[in-house]
C-alpha cells in the first residue's frame, strides 16, 4: 500500500497538473464566452439601438384612422334626408384571421347571424383583397358588441368598434334619389388608393347622390394612436386627432313631400316629380317601389338582391330618371301652345267624327267629340284636333317646341345617368330607321304615341314650363343665386288660355274630374295621358295581366292661375290615367294642406297594410322565409347591379319603341277617366 | 475577516453569496415588472423559493465527504429510476410529461439528474485506478453513466436538458484527465457527424427549426418570432434601458415568456446594457468562485465534483443568454437565479450547495490555521 501509494501519488500529480491546466483552459473559455455575450449585447443594445427602438415603437403604437363622419344630406329646409347614427359594429379583416372557420363560427354564435348572412359573408371573404375590411354587422346593441370585444384575444382579425353608420330617416322614400353607402370594393380601392377606403367602418357612396357627392360628403379622417398588446388589445390612447365631418349637401327636395309622395304611390309602380314654379327647384323625385338604403349599408344581401331583382316592378330602377314612357295625351297642351305660336287661332275648330281623315286614311279618335276648338281639344283630349293641326303645322316644327319644353333633353343634374327619351321627327326617323316620315307618324306623335318617349322628370319640366311660360332648368342642389329663367316667348294671354283649358280638365268638363283638389280657392290644372304598351289584340289595356296594362300619366300645376308647383305622375301599367291623377291630387293637397293630405294617405295605408317601409320589411321577411336555402349566394357588386338595372331599363324603353314600330297605325284612345267616361270609352273600343 | 463578525458567518463564501443575493434580488425586481408591477405571482414566489433552496444548499454544504461519496451512486440510480417512471407515467397517461407528482410537489427528475451525473462521474473517476485513465475502462462506464439519462431525457423529449447533462458529463471527463486525443477525435467526429445528421437525418421542418436562429425572419411567427422580439427588447433598451416598469415589449406581451426563458430580455429592455453587464459580472463572480473552489480542492473527487457543478451552471447561463441574443436556437433553458421557476432554482441551488460543501472541505482540510491567520 505505501508502495502503491507512491506510485499513485506520482500519477495523481500528473492528473492534478492536467486538471489545473485543463480547468484553466475551460475557465478562459468560459470567460471568453462571457466577453462574447457582453460584446453581442453591446452591439444589439448600443450599435443597433436605433433600429430596435423603432421596431419596439412600431410594435407598441398602433395608428388607426378614425373614419370621418359623413356629411349630412339635407332637404331644402335643413331637415336630414341622410344623417349619421352612433352605433356599434363589427368588421373582419380577412388577412388577419388565423383560423377563419372557427372564428366565423364564434361570430355567428355571438351575433346570431343566420345561414344566408354567413354565406354572403364567406363569399365576400373569399373574394376580398384580404386587407380590406368586411362588415359583419352594424347597429349592434351594446351587449352583442361587448360579447365580441371581450373575446377579442381569441378572435384575431375581427374588429369591433364604435362608430357612425348612415341613417336615412325616411328609408325607401329616398332610396333612388340619395342612393346608399357601402364598404369600398377592391376595384374602388384600386382606383383611389386612399387608405381611408380600407379603414374598418368607412363607407363610400355607392349610388345616387351619395356617390355623386362622395368627395364633398367624405370629410377628413381623424387618427388615433393607441398602445396595443401583441394580441391587438388596446391598452390606452396615446393621442387622438378628431375627424373632420364632411360637408353637408343641401338639396332642393322637400323632405316631407318626398316621403309623402313615395308613400302615396302605395302599391303602384311609378314616380312623382314636383317642381317649384318660382325657381325650378325639384321638390320631390319619388320613385317606387324602392329599396331601403338603411339595409344596404353592409352590402346588398343575396336574399335581398334576389327579392328586389325578381320583382317585376323593378325596385332597383330609379323611374324618375330611367323610366321612359310614351307621354300620351300629356303632350297635348304643349302641342297646342306650339300650334298657337305657329299662328293657329285657338278658336279655329274642326269636327271630330269619332276620328279624322288625314291624308287618305281615317284615324280614330277615342270618342266622337263633334265641334272641337283648342280648349276642348285639351280638356276633352280630342285626338282628331291634334291629328289635324299637327298635320297642318308639320310635326318637325312641333317637335322643336317639344324639345324647348324639355322633352328629349338631358338636364344638368348631379345624377349618374338620366335617359333622355325620344322626340321623333323626320330627321330622327331617317337617321334611325332610314325611312321617310309618314302622315301616320305625325298622327301618332301628335297625341304623344308612336316613337315618343319621355321620362317623368321631363314631363315635370314640361309642366313647369307650360305653367310659367319660362325656361326653368330643374335644380337638385340648393343654391342662393337664382338661375335665370328666360321667357319662352309666349304671350301671356296664350299662356292663360292653356292654363284655363288645363284647369278645365280637372275643374271643368274635362277628363279628370276626380282630380279636383279638396281645398277651396286652389284649383289644380292638369292633363291626363294614357300610354298603350301592347296592341289591342293582346289586351284591352285596362284589365288582365299587369304587364299589358296601359301606363297612366298626369302632368299638373297648381294653383292654375298663379302656378306655384308643377309636376308629373307616371304609374306604370296603371291601366290608364285614372291611376295617376288621384295621386297628383293628394300630393298637391298635401302641399297646400298637409293635414288633409296626410289623412287621405293614412286611410290608404291602413288598406295597403302599412307604410312602404313596413310593407318592404314584411315582404323581405316572408321572402327570406319562403326562399331560404334556394337563393344563390351571389350578391353581385354594386356597380354590376347598377349596370344591370340600367340595361334592363334601356331594354324596357326599347320595347316601347318596337311596339310603336310594329303598330304604326294602331292608334287607340289616348286617355280617359275610366269612371266618368266609361261609356264613351266602351263605344270607342267598339268602334275600333 | 474582522473578529467582530462571528466565525460561522465569517466562514461563509461571501465572494459568491453577495453577487448571488444581489442577482436574485435583481431577478425579483425584473419579475416584479414582468408581472405588470406586482409582487405576485412571480417575484414573491421567486424570493420564497430562493430562501427555501438556500436552506437546502446550506444543509447540503454540511455533508461530509464520506457521505457524499457514499450517496453518489444510490442518488444517481434513484433519479434514473424516477426518469423511467416519468416515461412510464407519460406512456400510461397518454402524452409526454417531464415531471412526477408527489403530493403537492412536482419533481422534475431530469433537473435533478444534472448534478447527479456530475456527482456519479466524480465518484467513478475517484475510484478508478490512475493507471487506467487512458484505457477503455475509463471511458465505457462513464459513457454509460452519461448516456442512460441522456437517452431517457431525449425521449421526453427535452433536447436542452439532454445537452446540459451531456455537457457537464463531458466537462467532468475532460477534467478527469482522459487522453486529450480522445476529445480531439470526438470533436472531429462531431464536426463530421453533425452536418451529416443535419442533412440526412433531419426532416426539412426540423432543419428549419435548427437554423431559424440564424435568420429569424424566415420563420416570423414560430420560434423566429421569439428571437426577433427578444432582440427588439434588448436592442430597444439601449445603454441605460427604458426604466423600471417601462418595458413595452414585455408589458404588452410582444416578448414571449417574459418571466421565464426570456427574462434577460425583459431585464435588458428596462435596465439596458448596464443591467446586462451587471448580470454578466455577477454570474462571472459566482462561476469564478466555483472554479476556484474546484481548483483549490484537495483530491480528485472534490475537484471533479466542484467542476461538474460549475459546468452545469455555466451551461444554463451561456445557452440561455446566447438564445435570447439570437446566437443559439430556442431550447427552453431558463436563466439561473433570474427566471421564475422552481426546477431551475432547485438545480442551481443544489449545485451551489455542493460547491459550498467542497469549499468547506477545502477550508477544513487546511486546518484551523487559515481562520486563525
Amino acid at each position: 500500500m505505501p508502495l502503491g501509494l507512491t506510485k499513485k501519488i506520482l500519477n495523481e500529480s500528473v492528473l492534478t497538473d492536467s486538471f489545473d491546466r485543463r480547468s484553466f483552459v475551460l475557465g478562459v473559455g468560459g470567460l471568453s464566452v462571457g466577453m462574447l455575450l457582453a460584446g453581442r449585447m453591446g452591439f444589439i443594445a448600443i450599435a443597433e439601438n436605433d433600429k430596435y427602438a423603432t421596431e419596439s415603437e412600431s410594435n407598441r403604437v398602433n395608428l388607426t384612422l378614425i373614419p370621418p363622419r359623413r356629411g349630412w344630406i339635407l332637404d331644402r329646409n335643413g331637415a336630414p334626408l341622410a344623417s349619421n347614427q352612433a352605433d356599434f359594429r363589427v368588421d373582419i379583416i380577412p388577412e388577419r384571421l388565423q383560423d377563419s372557420e372557427r372564428e366565423l363560427e364564434t361570430l355567428a354564435k355571438l351575433l346570431n347571424l343566420d345561414d344566408a348572412k354567413m354565406r354572403d359573408l364567406r363569399k365576400r371573404i373569399d373574394e376580398s383583397a384580404g386587407y380590406a375590411p368586411i362588415e359583419v354587422a352594424s347597429g349592434l346593441d351594446y351587449d352583442a358588441f361587448a360579447s365580441v370585444s371581450i373575446r377579442l384575444p381569441e378572435l384575431p382579425g375581427i374588429v369591433p368598434q364604435r362608430g357612425f353608420s348612415r341613417y336615412y330617416p325616411t328609408g325607401p322614400s329616398v332610396g333612388h334619389l340619395i342612393g346608399y353607402v357601402g364598404a369600398a370594393s377592391r376595384e374602388e380601392f384600386e382606383e383611389d388608393r386612399n387608405p381611408l377606403l380600407i379603414t374598418p367602418g368607412y363607407k363610400i357612396g355607392k349610388d345616387g347622390l351619395e356617390k355623386q357627392f362622395e368627395q364633398t360628403l367624405r370629410g377628413k379622417p381623424g387618427a388615433r394612436r393607441v398602445e396595443v398588446t401583441a394580441s391587438g388589445r388596446i391598452v390606452r390612447d396615446l393621442s387622438t386627432r378628431p375627424d373632420v365631418q364632411g360637408n353637408a349637401v343641401q338639396l332642393t327636395i322637400d323632405g316631407p313631400l318626398q316621403d309623402y309622395a313615395a308613400r302615396r304611390l302605395g302599391l303602384e309602380s311609378g314616380s312623382v316629380v314636383v317642381m317649384d314654379c318660382a325657381s325650378g327647384d325639384l321638390l320631390c323625385m319619388a320613385s317606387m317601389p324602392s329599396f331601403d338604403p338603411n339595409s344596404f349599408s353592409d352590402g346588398i344581401g343575396s336574399v335581398e338582391y334576389a327579392m328586389l331583382s325578381e320583382n317585376d316592378r323593378v325596385p332597383l330602377r330609379n323611374k324618375v330618371l330611367k323610366g321612359l314612357y310614351p307621354p300620351g295625351s300629356t303632350v297635348k297642351p304643349m302641342h297646342a301652345m306650339a300650334f298657337m305660336h305657329e299662328g293657329i287661332d285657338p278658336n279655329e275648330s274642326i269636327i271630330c267624327g269619332g276620328g279624322r281623315r288625314i291624308g287618305n286614311r281615317f284615324f280614330n279618335c277615342w270618342s266622337n267629340h263633334g265641334r272641337v276648338d283648342m280648349a276642348k281639344g285639351i280638356y276633352q283630349s280630342c285626338d282628331s284636333y291634334f291629328y289635324h293641326f299637327a298635320q297642318k303645322v308639320g310635326f318637325d316644327k312641333v317637335a322643336a317646341y317639344a324639345r324647348q319644353f324639355g322633352l328629349g333633353q338631358e338636364f344638368d343634374l348631379p345624377v349618374a345617368s338620366q335617359f333622355y327619351g325620344t322626340v321623333p321627327d323626320s330627321a330622327w326617323k331617317l337617321k334611325k330607321y332610314d325611312q321617310q316620315w309618314q302622315p301616320y307618324d305625325t298622327v301618332n306623335a301628335s297625341i304623344g304615341q308612336g316613337y315618343y318617349l319621355a321620362s317623368p322628370l321631363q314631363l315635370a319640366v314640361m309642366a313647369t314650363r307650360i305653367a310659367t311660360g319660362r325656361h326653368f332648368e330643374p335644380a337638385l342642389i340648393k343654391t342662393d343665386k337664382q338661375k335665370p329663367a328666360p321667357s319662352l316667348d309666349f304671350k301671356s294671354d296664350e299662356i292663360a288660355y292653356i292654363r284655363q283649358a288645363m284647369s278645365d280638365v280637372v275643374n271643368g268638363p274635362g277628363t279628370a274630374g276626380r282630380a279636383r283638389l279638396p281645398i277651396e280657392n286652389v284649383l289644380m290644372a292638369g292633363k291626363t295621358g294614357t300610354a298603350q304598351v301592347v296592341s289591342l289584340s293582346v289586351s284591352n289595356g285596362k284589365t288582365g295581366p299587369w304587364k299589358y296594362r296601359d301606363h297612366g300619366l298626369f302632368v299638373f300645376f297648381a294653383p292654375f292661375d298663379n302656378p306655384r308647383y308643377a309636376g308629373a305622375v307616371v304609374i306604370e301599367h296603371g291601366g290608364g290615367s285614372g291611376a295617376a291623377y288621384p295621386i297628383a291630387r293628394d300630393v298637391m293637397t298635401f302641399m297646400f294642406d298637409p293635414q288633409k293630405g296626410m289623412d287621405a294617405l293614412l286611410a290608404y295605408e291602413k288598406e295597403w297594410g302599412g307604410t312602404a317601409q313596413q310593407r318592404l320589411q314584411r315582404r323581405y321577411a316572408e321572402y327570406a322565409r319562403a326562399a331560404g336555402e334556394t337563393i344563390p349566394a351571389s350578391p353581385p357588386l354594386d356597380r354590376e347591379i347598377q349596370a344591370r338595372v340600367d340595361a334592363e331599363a334601356r331594354i324596357e324603353a326599347q320595347r316601347s319603341e318596337e311596339f310603336a314600330r310594329n303598330n304604326p297605325r294602331r292608334v287607340r284612345r289616348p286617355d280617359v277617366d275610366t269612371s266618368v267616361n266609361a261609356q264613351a270609352q266602351n263605344s270607342a273600343d267598339d268602334a275600333q | 475577516m474582522s473578529s467582530i463578525i462571528p466565525t460561522p458567518i465569517a466562514r461563509q463564501p461571501w465572494s459568491m453569496l453577495i453577487p448571488l443575493i444581489l442577482l436574485t434580488c435583481f431577478g425579483s425586481a425584473v419579475l416584479y415588472s414582468a408581472a405588470g408591477g406586482n409582487l405576485s405571482p412571480f417575484a414573491d414566489t421567486h424570493l420564497l423559493r430562493f430562501a427555501i433552496f438556500m436552506v437546502v444548499a446550506l444543509v447540503i454544504s454540511t455533508f461530509s465527504r464520506d457521505f457524499a461519496k457514499f450517496a453518489a451512486y444510490p442518488a444517481y440510480v434513484v433519479i434514473l429510476i424516477m426518469l423511467v417512471a416519468v416515461e412510464a407515467a407519460g406512456a400510461i397517461g397518454g402524452g409526454s410529461q417531464r415531471w412526477l407528482e408527489v403530493g403537492p410537489i412536482r419533481i422534475q427528475p431530469s433537473e435533478l439528474m444534472k448534478p447527479a451525473v456530475a456527482l456519479a462521474l466524480a465518484r467513478f473517476y475517484d475510484t478508478l485506478p490512475t493507471g487506467m485513465f487512458s484505457s477503455w475502462r475509463a471511458l465505457l462506464p462513464a459513457g454509460v453513466i452519461i448516456t442512460m439519462p441522456v437517452l431517457l431525457v431525449l425521449m421526453q423529449p427535452d433536447l436542452g436538458t439532454a445537452l446540459a447533462i451531456l455537457f457537464s458529463g463531458a466537462v467532468v471527463m475532460f477534467l478527469a484527465g482522459l487522453p486529450m486525443s480522445w476529445f480531439l477525435a470526438a470533436g472531429a467526429a462531431a464536426a463530421v457527424a453533425v452536418p451529416l445528421a443535419y442533412n440526412f437525418a433531419l426532416k426539412p421542418y426540423q432543419q428549419r427549426r435548427v437554423t431559424t436562429f440564424m435568420d429569424p425572419e424566415s420563420d416570423p411567427l414560430g420560434s423566429g418570432y421569439h428571437i426577433t422580439q427578444s432582440k427588439i427588447a434588448i436592442g430597444s433598451g439601449g445603454f441605460a434601458g427604458k426604466g423600471f416598469n417601462e418595458g413595452s415589449q414585455s408589458h404588452l406581451q410582444y416578448l414571449p415568456e417574459p418571466h421565464t426563458d426570456f427574462v434577460f430580455a425583459t431585464m435588458a429592455e428596462e435596465w439596458g446594457f448596464l443591467g446586462g453587464l451587471f448580470v454578466l459580472v455577477a454570474f462571472g463572480l459566482i462561476l469564478h468562485w466555483g472554479l476556484s473552489v474546484a481548483r483549490n480542492a484537495q483530491n480528485r473527487f472534490d475537484r471533479l465534483l466542484a467542476a461538474g457543478m460549475v459546468a452545469t451552471m455555466f451551461f444554463y447561463i451561456a445557452i440561455n443568454l446566447m438564445m435570447v441574443m439570437g446566437m443559439a436556437p430556442v431550447v427552453g433553458i431558463p436563466l439561473p437565479f433570474m427566471s421564475h421557476g422552481g426546477s431551475s432554482m432547485m438545480t442551481n441551488m443544489m449545485c451551489l450547495g455542493a460547491l459550498m460543501m467542497v469549499y468547506r472541505w477545502n477550508t477544513q482540510g487546511r486546518g484551523g490555521g487559515l481562520v486563525q491567520s
